[in-house]
């Protein structure tokens, strides 16, 4: 995908420390604006939905993707071309559940929590739960309703992150024409 | 020139950003004396020529300014009712002119809302399942290209039928969308486009289709 000339010559590169400090500044203004884990996990999940359901035109623009018609390409496209478009990484995909409508993404290394440690006073923070939100946004953006939560991570001492995603269904109200 | 007007249309058919970029027509502005040659009568809010064509006159010309000042539908600027002012020897000389009516901005929302519910229809006449909505409309002076979105969005561009490079020209719309109006924090989804990046960039990739000529975009 490259981008047309519009966009300027300048690289667009940016220092991926500034993003962990950016995104490690807001967190840590969330809890001592909420000081209740539970809270800042819904507000960084409300957050994330903003993001996700923008972010979404972005990624059809520029990945020219068609449709998924199955959940297992849904799955596919997230973790080959959108993580890879926008994080830079490339989780793997395991654990899918009998009917096909669960499934695990596993992420080796997370930008996002480079150089973080959870403290104690915060055991119950999920610092990427802005992921959740992003996924639960873009997905819900192209008629998915799915539900995703983290069950590993390594800031609480697992060996790897593990994002769980669930379809839920289909919504229907306001599909676009053709789609039946 | 070749690229008449663009149309954003988001999820419920409601018209969200429209440009018109096509050079203004050529209105026709005489001065006339009493008794006035031309055939006016009222059509909708307007006023228009039913017959007595010349000069670049034409039968459905709409009367769009009496002695420089703009007409207000039926009205003249100052209020007064237009057949009425032009039945009046009084007011001679009087300079008028003459153009095509442009939609208002109404019009136009209701005209794209309309195109919304056609383009759904398109797909449901379908023989195939699966068929998308109706992508292109032709008439002998315009082309009307049309693309959705996997979120329901709508992109229509009206151009001159031999402008190539339209499928391009709105994948590109797409991109300036996803950038200029949703990057915008201030920008709420679905709601009209108000963001002057946005119109600037537009007006820039317009331009750029239309040099590249009937021959599409060049490398």
């Amino acid at each position: 995908m490259s981008r047309q000339a519009g966009r300027g010559t300048e690289s667009k590169k940016m220092n991926s420390e500034l993003f962990t400090l950016t995104y490690g500044a807001l967190v840590t203004q969330l809890c001592k604006d909420y000081e209740n884990d539970e809270d800042v996990n819904k507000q960084l999940d409300k957050m994330g939905y903003n993001i996700g359901v923008r972010l979404i035109e972005d990624f059809l623009a520029r990945s020219s993707v068609g449709r998924c018609h199955d959940f297992r390409e849904t799955a596919d496209v997230i973790a080959k071309i959108a993580f890879k478009m926008y994080l830079g990484i490339t989780p793997s995909i395991t654990n899918w559940s009998p009917g096909g409508d669960e499934f695990s993404l596993i992420l080796e290394n997370n930008p996002l929590v480079d150089f973080v440690e959870l403290p104690d006073n915060h055991s119950s923070l999920i610092y990427s739960n802005l992921l959740c939100g992003v996924l639960r946004g873009a997905l819900e953006m192209v008629q998915m309703a799915v539900d995703v939560k983290f069950v590993q991570d390594t800031l609480k001492g697992d060996s790897v992150t593990e994002i769980r995603m669930k379809f839920l269904r289909r919504i229907e109200d306001n599909l676009p024409a053709g789609e039946e | 020139m070749a690229i008449f007007s663009v149309y954003v249309v988001n999820k419920a058919g409601g018209l969200i950003y429209q440009l018109d970029h096509y050079a203004p027509r050529a209105d026709t502005e005489k001065t006339f004396s009493f008794p006035l040659d031309l055939v006016l009568r009222p059509h909708d809010e307007r006023v228009v020529v039913a017959f007595g064509q010349r000069d670049g006159i034409r039968v459905g010309h709409a009367v769009l300014a009496i002695n420089g000042a703009e007409v207000n539908g039926r009205f003249t600027a100052d209020g007064k009712d237009v057949l009425e002012f032009l039945g009046n020897p009084a007011n001679y000389p009087v300079s008028i002119r003459f153009g095509r009516h442009r939609l208002s901005s109404n019009e136009k929302l209701m005209l794209a809302s309309m195109f919304h519910s056609l383009f759904a229809i398109g797909s449901q006449l379908s023989p195939e399942i699966g068929s998308s909505g109706i992508e292109m409309l032709e008439t002998d002076t315009f082309k009307l290209h049309c693309f959705q979105t996997l979120t329901g969005i709508k992109f229509m561009v009206l151009a001159d039928p031999r402008q190539a490079g339209i499928d391009s020209l709105l994948r590109k719309i797409y991109e300036i969308y996803s950038d200029y109006a949703l990057k915008n924090p201030f920008y709420s989804l679905e709601m009209p486009i108000r963001c002057e990046l946005f119109d600037q960039n537009l007006k820039l990739a317009l331009e750029v289709a239309e040099k590249a000529g009937p021959f599409g975009p060049g490398s």
